[in-house]
């Protein structure tokens, strides 16, 4: 039979407020447990929790980014549950009135089309400490430090129908949370987590099929190949006339397959009620509006630009904005250097290629934007040829200085004097008499051989226009 | 020394007929050789006292001292205090040390008040006896048989007894005005959002409010002056400007217009007790106030209404008692859910368990639209009854209880008739409004309260009503024998 795979993501952004949701204790990643809590994180009795506004400007930036209608009026409710790492027993979250409704984001797919894929919903709620089963003898510990670190729940549609398009959702949502600002998006530090609802049904068939929820998927190849192993194994039990059960699974990423966590039938009743503890969240439509104001260009209005006012192809300019940082270290060269493709192919070539070698975020690149303004001036003004400059990143890259430093230091200046020129080609042509007098006879193709070695012999500083010109000229005469 | 108000103790130490330390040495000494009988306190804090005397004094000699300088109070044990037990009544937090201090605490601590230590109570806050407390019940003081009222007994019963000149407590449901009326002494539970929570161990957090029980109705005014106000670590406090409550004590009752509600009149309500409150209204007519009856047709709702939303808030509040970071936890846990299980079995008392597994169930998936969301809208049929009401009339007057105090063990295996002992109470709660209890007379030599409610923020003018009464009786001087 044929099956078509429906997928829902639940991607958890961790916004990136300084204090917690409802206290004022730090969020900051990775301090030594226990640090960074206080009375409220550790649910003693009596204690109250206080919103901060600062999640929910975040979280409206979102909802106004995908286009999705923001609730003037938000509710948190507690959704009740027993877990040591949940210190009041209940998670302060939204769920019958989120603060951010309907919306959508597209997608490309690899056939270069886009897909709309529904945004349900996003909410606010706060996130759970941790469990630390190592090193205690039997015991388990309890680190607070990231119960209450704010968490903004993005739902989405089940419209995803391969791994690959939740991956493409999955990144499309991250390139707009960074873009905005909200989240600093850090998968390993658990900043940006997904859980996957996958089921099959008999294509066609409208009515889903039963769903296995995947939890917890940290890292964008684990969400493929988590979604990609569950589709097998349901496809397998589907093929074999069985059913399949409603539960939540998870991923092992070192056996790559999903088992069961918890059926449907041992799911926990939340109890989901309002949280008396907190008024209803109210924003005003002219607050909103404020916000909308404060929206930086987003990924997609960025990508149309580079195309229709730059003219770059769709797919470089696609490449140069999935990244906030690449598109702001493109716009700086870009503008500085006047030349949109120039920008473009040494950003997708040569800085692309050591960023991802040594998997380094652009913001850390050592050939900062100046950098790469002051080389590029260099090829556009002739001081040095496109080769040359090559040369000149990797010194610049490994941290030998600005472009004219090293240019200077390494006499690397482009040779522009027709005189110095012709000397060399006068040599190179009495150096290869055999080769003179086959062109001569027609076999034009050899300019090659003879540009190269006058690029060679002027250890390629000559001008590769000129050189071509003169030897057109001295090889015809 | 302890037949005074806080009014006039206040002038006492002023005029120096006595320091604080001395006053406070009094107090401790007759909680000493009197509180055996009633078992008000759960705590007592002599050397903390003293300490606090002793700091008020030089404060008051520095000619720094503030509105309630040197006065001894009780705290009720719901009340988080910094380094000392706060087991609100229960045997799950009886190792509990609170390494903070609740707003109304702190409140007191910079006014110059005095602590000596902390009142017995329901346990958590769920009763209407302080039968349930787990360190025994309170009695009586007017009659050592019978309960004081909860959960505010310990408060109630403490202050009745002289054995402090004040002492605060919380009402979820009537907590406050039941055991005032059953002690004779005046209680108020100020508007929702009036007083902070915060610190204040939550029972039912949209319905819980605390106040003053004091035996004047100028004490309680000068007790909420110190605890009312904004307090931004709790959101659901009140950002609304706080009057001097004792600035307008003695306006004149000529034209106040008070409603009977003929629902808090019907059947179940004790006659001699209406007699009593008819007598007391005849009071105020007799000031030139002017008695209509009213109805509030959905009274009936409100026991209902308040046995789905308080234990449904309940069973969430308690659910941090879970044996992992603080309060009782079992021996030798085998894995998790024995922690759980045997933690919070061992911790909790039977009615605390009654109203977890109550609430546990309104909540559950299936019922919730059925229980919680309905009681949710028959709040709101509530609430619209009183503001109908407040159309026509300034005060809402009526019974605290339907009787006095009753037996020791007479309703303990009943709880549908203890719920029904706050019938008068638990509507007020449901919509927000401040209502106080004021003795009104006796029956059977046993304090009868009057129940005033007010319109929300109308505290300021209850306290006036309460005084002006108290202006023209003398039930609120009365002393149970035991204790004079």
């Amino acid at each position: 039979m044929q099956w078509e795979v429906v997928i829902g993501l639940e991607i958890h952004v961790q916004l990136s407020t300084r204090s917690k949701i409802f206290s004022g204790s730090s969020t900051a990643y990775g301090a030594e447990p226990n640090t960074q809590m206080s009375t409220v994180d550790m649910g003693l009795p009596g204690v109250l929790p206080v919103f901060n506004g600062e999640a929910l400007k975040k979280s409206v930036m979102f909802g106004l980014a995908v286009g999705a209608k923001i609730n003037n009026r938000s509710v948190f409710d507690r959704k009740n549950y027993f877990y040591p790492d949940s210190p009041k027993a209940y998670q302060i979250s939204q769920l019958y009135y989120p603060v951010v409704g309907e919306g959508h984001i597209d997608i490309e797919l690899d056939n270069g089309e886009t897909k709309r894929i529904g945004v349900t919903r996003a909410h606010m709620e706060e996130d759970a400490g941790k469990s630390l089963h190592e090193n205690f003898h039997g015991q388990t510990g309890i680190d607070l430090n990231r119960a209450g670190t704010p968490l903004l729940e993005i739902v989405s549609e089940p419209d995803l129908r391969s791994a690959v398009e939740a991956v493409a959702y999955m990144k499309k949502i991250h390139s707009i949370v960074r873009y905005l600002g909200i989240s600093d998006g850090n998968m390993q530090e658990g900043s940006f987590r997904c859980d996957a609802n996958v089921s099959l049904r008999p294509k066609g068939q409208e009515e889903f099929g039963t769903r296995a929820e995947l939890k917890n998927i940290n890292s964008f190849r684990f969400v493929e190949k988590a979604i990609n192993v569950e589709i097998e194994r349901q496809m397998d039990i589907l093929e074999e006339g069985g059913r399949i059960v409603q539960e939540t699974r998870l991923y092992d990423a070192d056996k790559n397959e999903t088992r069961p966590m918890r059926s449907k039938e041992e799911a926990n009743d939340y109890r989901y009620f309002p949280d008396p503890d907190l008024l209803p969240i109210v924003i005003s439509d002219e607050e909103i509006e404020a916000i909308r104001a404060t929206l930086p260009e987003l990924p997609d209005e960025k990508c149309t630009r580079y195309v229709s006012e730059l003219g770059l192809a769709e797919k470089d300019a696609r490449a140069l904005t999935v990244d906030r940082n690449m598109a702001d270290y493109f716009e700086q060269v870009q503008q500085a250097v006047d030349d949109s493709k120039m920008a473009a192919n040494w950003l997708l070539g040569e800085v692309s290629a050591l960023i991802n070698k040594n998997d380094m975020d652009i913001k850390d690149c050592p050939v900062t934007a100046e950098l790469l303004i002051g080389l590029l001036k260099r090829i556009k003004d002739n001081t040095i040829s496109g080769k040359i400059a090559k040369e000149i990143f990797q010194a610049m890259w490994t941290g030998e200085g600005d472009a004219d430093a090293i240019i200077d230091k390494k006499g690397l200046k482009q040779i522009t004097d027709n005189g110095a020129i012709e000397a060399i080609i006068d040599e190179v042509i009495s150096n290869n008499p055999g080769q003179v007098a086959e062109f001569k006879n027609g076999k034009e193709q050899l300019i090659g051989f003879f540009v190269g070695q006058v690029m060679k012999a002027s250890k390629g500083k000559a001008n590769p226009g000129q050189v071509n010109q003169l030897l057109q000229q001295k090889l015809k005469s | 020394m302890h037949n005074k108000t806080i009014a006039e103790l206040t002038a006492g130490l002023k005029a120096g007929d006595f320091s604080s330390v001395e006053l406070t040495r009094h107090y401790l000494n007759r909680i000493n050789s009197l509180d055996e009988q009633l078992n008000s306190f759960i705590t007592i804090v002599p050397d903390l006292a003293l300490q606090q005397a002793k700091q008020a004094d030089e404060q008051r000699a520095a000619g720094q001292a503030t509105i309630i300088n040197g006065i001894p109070l009780a705290q009720k044990d719901i009340f988080c205090t910094k380094d000392i037990k706060t087991s609100c009544g229960s045997k799950m937090l009886d190792p509990f040390i609170s390494p903070y201090n609740a707003t109304t605490i702190e409140k007191f601590n910079h006014s110059g008040a005095v602590m000596l230590g902390k009142t017995n109570m329901d346990e958590f806050a769920m009763g209407s006896s302080n039968e349930t407390s787990w360190y025994g019940p309170v009695k009586n003081p007017w009659s050592l048989d019978t309960v004081p009222g909860g959960s505010s007994g310990g408060s109630a019963a403490s202050v009745a007894a002289r054995l402090t000149p004040a002492a605060t407590g919380t009402d979820t449901g009537g907590s406050i005005r039941q055991p005032a009326s059953f002690c004779g002494i005046t209680g108020l539970k100020p508007t929702y959002g009036r007083v902070s929570r915060y610190g204040m161990i939550a029972f039912a957090s949209s319905l819980d409010q605390a106040g003053p029980m004091t035996r004047t109705a100028e004490d309680a005014a000068i007790m909420l002056n110190v605890m009312a106000g904004f307090d931004s670590r709790d959101s659901t406090s009140v950002d609304e400007a706080v009057p001097d409550y004792t600035a307008d004590l003695n306006a004149a009752m000529e034209g106040l217009k008070i409603g009977l509600p003929k629902e808090y009149f019907a059947e179940g309500l004790d006659d001699s007790v209406a007699k009593v409150i008819e007598a007391a209204v005849k009071e105020y007519e007799k000031m030139g106030a002017v008695v209509s009856e009213i109805s509030l047709p959905n009274s009936h709702l409100s026991v209902p209404t308040y046995y789905i939303i308080a234990p449904s808030e309940c069973s969430s509040n308690l659910s941090r008692m879970d044996g992992v970071r603080f309060g009782h936890r079992c021996e030798e846990p085998k894995n998790l859910n024995d922690l759980y299980i045997r933690s919070r079995g061992e911790g909790f008392g039977a009615e605390v368990k009654r109203r977890i597994l109550i609430g546990t169930y309104a909540l559950s998936e299936g019922f919730y639209d059925a229980y919680y969301v309905k009681a949710q809208k028959t709040r709101r049929l509530i609430s619209d009854d009183f503001n109908q009401a407040f159309k026509e009339v300034d005060v809402i007057m009526g019974p605290a209880a339907p009787s006095t105090a009753f037996n020791l063990g007479e309703f303990s295996d009943d709880p549908i008739t203890m719920y029904l002992s706050d019938i008068y109470t638990i509507a007020v709660n449901l919509a927000g409004l401040p209502g106080m209890s004021i003795p009104a007379g006796f029956v059977n030599n046993m304090p009868v309260g009057l129940q005033l409610i007010g319109k929300h923020f109308s505290e300021a003018k209850l306290l006036n009503i309460a005084h002006q009464f108290q202006q023209q009786t003398d039930w609120h001087k009365k002393v149970p024998a035991l204790f004079v």
